[in-house]
């Protein structure tokens, strides 16, 4: 066991970062290699974090503690429990295989993986972080190289894109500086008696004093934090960033994206806003709305989806309408639902960045992604072929693979609700898989059968570095399609323990006031 | 015997002098050595004399800091923690203006006697605006550093441009010192006294009495402050100034008068118009009820919103950063408005961080005025890929202006907020205004980085640019403790904390 190897795991990529930087520019493949090396570390030590992680304990693990900046007890406080070591695993994966994919790129090598080791430094620290200030900062790290990776290396409306995304986000975090701000100045420290930015403290509702015991400010914190986390999920109507950035998002960095970055909205509120105002969580018109906002999710994001005709848009809208599933998974407060919310949150960001992947693939040989355009390609490419298969069936559900489980559990969970009423929601929330299952099985029959588009006949078959990106997720879909508890057994005491605690908390502090 | 009484008491204020007497002693000799080598290629001597002075009332200015509190000169000026810590800041940013001018070749074959000499004779108007405690003491220093800096804007004598600067610079300031100097009228003939304490002491009084009286007051007297500060709606003269002047002094003028019109407008209030608070010893209340401070929380609601949607629509780098700078005393106001310890501690923070970051930006503007002749953001395209170091650095003062973390800007935009917060409910609204002013700010300062690093130079001017070495150290020096102090300012903030210190007066 490595100690301190959450502070490893994080700023390993920074190093990876300044020897890049220090790298000559013209040294592409070493640059390239130093990548793939920090990054193949991390997905050891990931490996080392899953293998020594306690599933029976809902404390935190791995706990480092610094403080940082006296006065204002800001600390150097990471951690992590079940919710966060499925993102840490993630993170790791996903950053690996986008660095393989980012091979063939050849513009600005250096600053372009520089730029992507910071990003996943900022990734990997937002998922570790317990102390609020800290985890603003990471969350805030993150803007700047996803800003140039889209902007510099993306497609033809690239700059669009980029200041789009980098508006849209920094909007919401704004919004919950200020919610952090509200909660530093009214939560106490049960140690000192001072402010904290502590999450554990904050999470504790003895600690919340002054404002913080009105009910209506306790809303409008909730509010601000659902805000800043509903823009990065994205939930509709925050969400019309997401299509502008997948599309003119290079491959590896749609795979960052949709694999990792949309988990940070989930994730945050579950590590956040959930546990700290439970209350505000559980007020009927937020819940409730927080579910309309879901199904809608859904239902629009595969509307939206089967209305494409370029194959990454729909990808991406097909994003939407699952992490919907994510939300309504999470919104009826049952074991069921939480667990599948969060698996469906890793199950996601497996396909989805198999998706994008093979996206990619078919991108760089035709050079345009109209679903119309091409046809037939299952006689020219059938490894390609029965891989795209794989992650579409796994998207649409089918069982035996891994997204039918979290959505069966995210959806029965929130039928079973017994907190609130949520069956109408759910029955409508299916809808989507039905209407998933549609848009998937068209495009598949539009895209790899049929007659073969003539302008395809040399179209040369998915190659081994593309193989190595792709067999890795494809493995996952299949082994957590059948065995589940892999992922399944880090997350139950931790979020069995997270629905206790939003459930058992009196659901109006202190009467209204 | 009255004469000689006060006499003593001024001589005796002397060696409380000693950094402004080094200021006096440099621009005489720069007067002087500028007469001796008339014909003689001599900027690089001046130069030297210019900082070698400047450092030299710096370490002055650092020694002070044992010396304690105390009253000078018949209680016209003050030394205190606080005046000491804008006394620094002034300093550090002539120092900067002196080093650019030498590196740029904007000034380059022009005589550059007078130009130091009115630098400095600026900064000892500064020193007083930061150290005065009597309405007259204060409308001579303001006048002092306008005059000097009508001059110094107009300084490029053919230039169309800089002519114009200097003219309209002349004309709002005579405006805006006018109106102040009436505000000062209606308080002297409202309370009979020029002495900001015994102001404090017989307003509550007259506040009662005549609260509107008062509120005009202050409201002409704002215009005074904020013509310095450039805040809404005294602005005007900023764009105009800013992109006439020569650059190395557009930086100056948008760090150095406008630190000073905030310790001026600090001092005023805390001293002239607050009381320290009954209820918590950190806080102040404003005496009688007159709603200043609101009328400051609107006045820096208005100023960072009309500069950042101004700013949006430039296409000229320099006046994009006037407006922006506009803006910035925006956020910067924010901390005077809650009357508490944390929002001047805010407030002063984030003038640190604001020199840093604003200088580099204009530094970055010098670098590229130099090599492509233009501060066009339309030739900016593809700079990053012409001169790397430059526009990195130029990146990171972007988004430090902005208040993105890892940056000095964004603990400067945090301890602000924070002050607003705490505070309590009544500020939640300025607090919303802010950030929202962040996010609009992010638009245009990022439209420079796409111009930099998203676009590709054009074929006919893709060669890299020669940076000039001492160009690019001076970038270094600024970028390093941006970088660094948004991770770890501890020692910033301390510092800066010691300044919340004011004299309070001999009562």
């Amino acid at each position: 066991m490595i100690p301190n190897i959450l502070s490893f795991i994080v700023f390993l990529p920074v190093v990876g970062m300044f020897i890049v930087l220090l790298l000559p520019r013209e040294k592409k493949t070493a640059i390239k290699v130093v990548s793939a090396v920090f990054t193949g570390l991390q997905i050891v030590l990931a490996w080392q974090i899953y293998v020594n992680f306690d599933t029976n304990t809902t404390s935190m693990q791995f706990v480092e503690q610094v403080k940082w900046i006296e006065s204002f007890n800001i600390w150097y406080f990471v951690g992590i429990d079940g919710l966060s070591v499925s993102m840490v695993l993630l993170t790791a994966l996903l950053s690996f295989i986008a660095i393989i994919a980012s091979w063939n790129i050849d513009k600005a090598v250096k600053a372009y993986f520089a730029l992507f080791l910071l990003l996943d430094a900022g990734m990997m620290g937002v998922f570790v972080a317990l102390d609020f200030f800290l985890f603003y900062i990471f969350w805030e790290v993150m803007l700047l190289p996803m800003y140039f990776l889209i902007g510099i290396w993306g497609g033809p409306r690239r700059e669009y894109a980029a200041i789009k995304f980098f508006l849209y986000t920094l909007l919401g975090s704004v919004l919950m500086l200020l919610a952090l701000l509200v909660l530093y100045f009214n939560v106490k420290d049960p140690v000192t008696g001072g402010h904290t930015f502590n999450m554990l403290h904050m999470m504790d509702q003895a600690n919340h004093t002054g404002i913080l015991n009105q009910f209506n400010i306790r809303l409008l914190v909730y509010a601000a934090l659902f805000i800043g986390f509903a823009i990065k999920v994205p939930i509709f109507p925050f969400h019309t960033w997401l299509p502008d950035a997948h599309v003119e998002a290079p491959t590896p960095i749609s795979v960052i994206l949709a694999g990792v970055l949309l988990k940070m909205g989930t994730y945050g509120m579950l590590r956040i806003s959930f546990p700290i105002l439970p209350d505000a969580m559980k007020w009927e018109p937020f819940l409730y709305g927080f579910v309309t906002l879901a199904v809608i999710n859904i239902v629009y994001g595969s509307l939206c989806a089967m209305a494409q005709s370029d194959l990454k848009k729909l990808v991406a809208y097909s994003s939407i309408g699952h992490m919907g599933v994510v939300l309504l998974g999470m919104a009826g407060l049952t074991s069921l639902g939480m667990n599948g919310a969060v698996l469906q949150m890793f199950n996601h960001g497996i396909v989805s960045g198999m998706l994008f992947l093979l996206v990619g693939v078919i991108y760089d040989r035709a050079h345009h992604r109209e679903i119309d355009g091409f046809g037939g390609l299952a006689s020219q490419m059938p490894i390609y072929t029965g891989i795209a298969s794989l992650a579409f069936f796994a998207n649409l559900g089918l069982p035996g693979l891994n997204n039918f489980i979290s959505e069966a559990f995210s959806f029965l969970g929130a039928f079973g609700s017994e907190a609130f009423n949520l069956k109408v929601f759910t029955i409508i929330g299916t809808l989507g898989i039905i209407l998933t299952a549609g848009y998937m099985l068209w495009t598949l029959q539009r895209v790899f059968f049929g007659p073969l588009n003539p302008k395809y006949v040399n179209m040369p078959e998915v190659n081994t570095r593309e193989l190595i990106t792709l067999v890795p997720l494809g493995v996952l879909v299949i082994v957590l399609g059948v065995y589940p508890n892999l992922v399944l057994n880090l997350l139950e005491v931790s979020l069995n323990n997270l629905v206790q605690t939003v459930l058992n908390a009196p659901s109006v502090l202190l009467g209204m006031q | 015997m009255e004469f000689g009484h006060y006499l003593q008491i001024n001589l005796a204020s002397l060696p409380y002098f000693i950094p402004e007497l080094i200021l006096v002693g440099t621009l005489l000799l720069l007067i002087i050595v500028d007469l001796v080598l008339k014909d003689k290629p001599s900027a690089g001597w001046l130069s030297l004399i210019a900082l070698s002075g400047v450092i030299i009332a710096l370490i002055a200015v650092i020694g002070q800091y044992d010396l304690g509190t105390r009253s000078l000169f018949n209680g016209v000026l003050v030394l205190d923690h606080f005046s000491l810590f804008f006394k620094v800041l002034f300093l550090a940013a002539a120092a900067l203006a002196i080093l650019f001018t030498m590196a740029s070749i904007e000034l380059a074959g022009r005589p550059v006697g007078e130009y130091y000499t009115l630098l400095i004779t600026l900064v000892l108007g500064m020193f007083l605006m930061a150290a005065s405690t009597n309405l007259i003491m204060i409308y001579i220093s303001i006048e002092l550093v306008s005059i000097t800096s009508f001059v110094l804007a107009a300084y490029i004598k053919r230039a169309t441009r800089s002519s114009e600067a200097g003219l309209k610079y002349a004309i709002y300031g005579a405006f805006s010192s006018g109106l102040m100097l009436y505000g000062f009228s209606w308080l002297y003939g409202l309370t009979g006294t020029l002495d900001l304490y015994q102001l404090a002491r017989s307003l509550s009084e007259v506040a009662s009495q005549n609260p509107l009286a008062i509120f005009l007051s202050v409201l002409f007297i704002l215009a005074g402050f904020g013509y310095k500060i450039a805040a809404v709606p005294f602005h005007f003269w900023a764009p105009d100034v800013y992109e006439g002047a020569p650059t190395p002094m557009t930086a100056f003028f948008s760090v150095g008068p406008k630190a000073a019109g905030f310790a001026l407008l600090i001092r005023f209030f805390v001293s002239g118009m607050a009381q320290p608070s009954l209820v918590e010893s950190s806080m102040w209340q404003a005496i009688g009820d007159i709603h200043w401070p609101q009328l400051l929380a609107v006045i820096s609601a208005a100023t960072m919103t009309l500069g950042n949607l101004i700013a949006l629509v430039q296409n000229n780098v320099k006046r994009l950063l006037a407006y922006s700078s506009i803006a910035h005393a925006g956020y910067a106001l924010m901390g005077t408005v809650v009357l508490t310890q944390e929002g001047y501690f805010a407030t002063l923070f984030y003038l640190v961080a604001y020199y840093l970051m604003n200088m580099g930006a204009f530094l970055v503007v010098i670098v590229f005025q130099d090599l492509i002749g233009s501060e066009k953001i339309d030739d900016y395209r593809g700079l990053g890929y012409r001169a790397p170091i430059a526009a990195i650095a130029m990146g990171i003062f972007l988004f430090s202006l902005t208040g993105l973390p890892p940056t000095v800007g964004f603990i400067g935009k945090f301890y602000l907020f924070a002050a607003l917060i705490k505070a309590g409910e009544a500020y939640y609204w300025l607090a919303i205004v802010g950030v929202l002013n962040s996010v609009i700010s992010l638009y245009y300062y990022v439209k420079i980085m796409k111009y930099m690093f998203l676009d590709r130079p054009a074929e006919e001017k893709a060669g890299a640019l020669p940076v000039t070495l001492s160009m690019n150290l001076m970038l270094v020096v600024l970028m390093v403790p941006i970088i660094l102090f948004g991770l770890y300012w501890a020692p910033l903030q301390e510092f800066t904390r010691n300044s919340i210190q004011f004299f309070t007066g001999t009562f």
